[in-house]
């Protein structure tokens, strides 16, 4: 893996983001040959039904949720470019007001009856995913003088191996909040920062009815070797 | 669809550059699936796994999240107010002569831009540990980290993430 590849990893430490200054490991990782690494097989999550429905959050409640109807839809690959089949993709996001249903969420934004804001899928047997849900608004955390977090859904990925694990966030287009978003500027490369940015997509866009955006995931393959600290 | 060449080349596998983490944030708890007891087992043979998470100051991570997984078995965890969270596993079994029976275990939490590996290695294990390839290559003054405690009926596997007796992490 090239140098560049590494900068587009956040490190541990991030002091502008100041949780992790007391929560970053201080010591370098032990590192295993690469040979063994390839043999750790992967987690297999197959303990939570994935039932069509749990893709639509949308579709959860008696009546639908305020905001603006969005169609999240891409592939996933591994770094060898195979698609990765049939693995499950965990969503979470706030309301449109900026809310999460999470209890630890204490910002006050209405929260909305019709929409809790988590779901999942499997990919298919191309490695796509579709989820329907609303935008998610940006909300204040107090991280430093008047924070705001950009937009975003939080993504969860297993893949085939250990090494594919991945929790993630995918952001908007155009979302003036990022440049001041520690958690996102963390990652040195702006290549690897636009990695997490989806794209307007008018072919995944359902006219007169949601608005498509088009995010494609890389988890990695065999060929990648670990990650610096 | 036309399939995917296995090894196109080396530039196919440069331009797929592998998505960059992100921290699972303070809000996972009500979206993320947990068993009630987070158990991947029950029934004898069963071992309770209870631990903490605790930070550089050894205060408890009240937003974290542990995945093990091991012997064809995953669970899940949040951790609790107090940082502290537990698993009902079997211990695995192990495929190679100089591997001991362990558990891969994945931490997640506000403030961690990457989750981290560790393992935890079982404390009647004396023998299998001692010719363990992986702890061999871990400073011998660091492999208690990694192993659990025996207390009771309970194995006790603390995860610190900084500190003078921060836990061992794996390259990922």
């Amino acid at each position: 893996m090239s140098g560049s590849h590494r900068d587009c990893e956040p490190p541990y430490l991030y002091p502008d983001y100041r949780s992790t200054v007391r929560r970053a490991p201080a010591r370098e990782p032990v590192r295993l040959p690469a040979e063994w690494f390839d043999e750790l097989p992967g987690p297999v999550f197959g303990r939570v039904p994935v039932l069509q429905t749990d893709a639509d959050l949308t579709r959860q409640h008696q009546g639908e949720p305020l905001g603006e109807r969005i169609v999240v839809s891409g592939r996933v690959v591994d770094s060898d470019g195979r698609p990765v089949r049939h693995t499950l993709v965990e969503v979470w996001q706030a309301n449109a007001a900026g809310r999460y249903v999470d209890p630890v969420d204490d910002h006050p934004a209405p929260l909305d009856p019709n929409f809790t804001g988590a779901g999942r899928c499997l990919t298919d047997g191309e490695g796509r995913y579709r989820f329907v849900t609303v935008k998610p608004g940006a909300y204040p955390w107090r991280n430093h003088e008047n924070a705001w977090r950009p937009a975003h859904i939080h993504f969860s990925l297993f893949g085939p191996s250990l090494a594919s694990r991945l929790v993630t966030q995918m952001y908007f287009p155009g979302d003036p909040l990022m440049p001041n978003d520690p958690i996102l500027q963390s990652i040195p490369d702006q290549r690897g920062r636009d990695l997490l940015v989806a794209a307007l997509d008018l072919e995944l866009t359902e006219p007169e009815w949601a608005l498509g955006y088009r995010w494609d995931i890389t988890l990695r393959g065999r060929n990648a070797t670990p990650r610096e600290l | 669809m036309v399939a995917t060449p296995r090894r196109a080349s080396s530039k196919l596998s440069q331009d797929h550059v592998p998505t960059p983490s992100q921290t699972v944030g303070p809000f996972f708890g009500y979206a993320l699936p947990f068993d009630a007891d987070a158990g991947a087992a029950s029934g004898a043979g069963a071992l309770r796994i209870e631990g903490r998470l605790l930070d550089g100051d050894g205060k408890p991570v009240p937003d974290g999240m542990i995945e093990v997984w091991g012997g064809r078995q995953f669970a899940r965890c949040s951790t609790d107010a107090e940082g502290a969270f537990h698993f009902a596993v079997t211990k695995p079994g192990t495929t190679r002569d100089d591997e001991a029976p362990h558990l891969e275990v994945t931490v997640f939490a506000r403030g961690l831009l990457r989750h981290l590996a560790t393992r935890l290695y079982f404390p009647d294990e004396e023998a299998a540990n001692a010719d363990d390839r992986t702890l061999n290559l871990v400073d011998p003054d660091r492999r208690h980290t990694l192993t659990a405690q025996l207390d009771g009926a309970v194995l006790h596997f603390d995860i610190r993430l900084q500190g003078e007796l921060e836990t061992v992490f794996f390259a990922l």
